[in-house]
């Protein structure tokens, strides 16, 4: 049995493809550690759903090239998924911010500095 | 040139999630643990999708469609559980 040979991409796609994957990485990385690494839940929730939004909207719009280049059809069902977390995250953040000052305002009454 | 960056993009993804597992041990909070395991679902769809690129099958996709829906969907019950106690009102 013998292996089909590597589909080779075209040298504009490869480049795009490596930029976005990369700028995705980063981004989720710097994300990742302001979550871990800040002091106040507050500025916690700054870091992830911002630099995350990016992170996963250049993974997916690397993806939706990749395969969009491979099968020769733009079909961009990736486009679907960076959509649908483009509009959900904004949600989550805020409704878990209302809970975190549900919280704080139910332990002693103040609302944070 | 995309063969020779992916292996270090998933490693950058792993690393998130190690990072994003850290907090939610940690809490100290429950929306901080909330947090944590919204970061940690929107990099496990991202961690997918680039394994499907990795080995050049679609049928990541879908699964990556379905962390999507249902992460939102928990993230949002557990933030109201926490807000008000109960999840429908």
């Amino acid at each position: 049995m013998t292996t089909p040979p590597p589909f080779e991409l075209p040298l504009w796609a490869d480049a795009l493809i490596a930029t976005l994957l990369v700028v995705g990485a980063l981004a989720t990385l710097l994300g990742a550690y302001g979550l871990a690494r800040f002091s106040q839940f507050y500025l916690r929730v700054h870091a992830p759903t911002k630099a995350t939004t990016l992170g996963v909207g250049g993974v997916l719009l690397a993806s939706a090239i990749w395969f969009g280049v491979r099968g020769g059809t733009f079909l961009p069902r990736e486009l679907l998924i960076t959509l649908f977390v483009f509009l959900t995250a904004p949600v989550s953040a805020h409704l878990l911010i209302k809970a975190a000052l549900h919280l704080a305002r139910l332990k002693d009454g103040s609302l944070p500095k | 040139m995309t063969a020779a960056v992916l292996p270090w993009v998933i490693g950058a993804f792993v690393i998130a999630l190690l990072l994003s597992l850290g907090r939610l041990l940690r809490g100290p909070t429950a929306p901080d643990r909330i947090l944590a395991l919204d970061t940690m679902y929107v990099n496990a769809m991202a961690l997918l999708v680039l394994i499907g690129i990795e080995l050049d099958s679609a049928l990541y996709f879908e699964a990556a469609l379905v962390i999507a829906m249902l992460g939102f969907v928990g993230t949002v019950a557990l933030a109201k559980h926490v807000a008000r106690g109960r999840i429908i009102d």
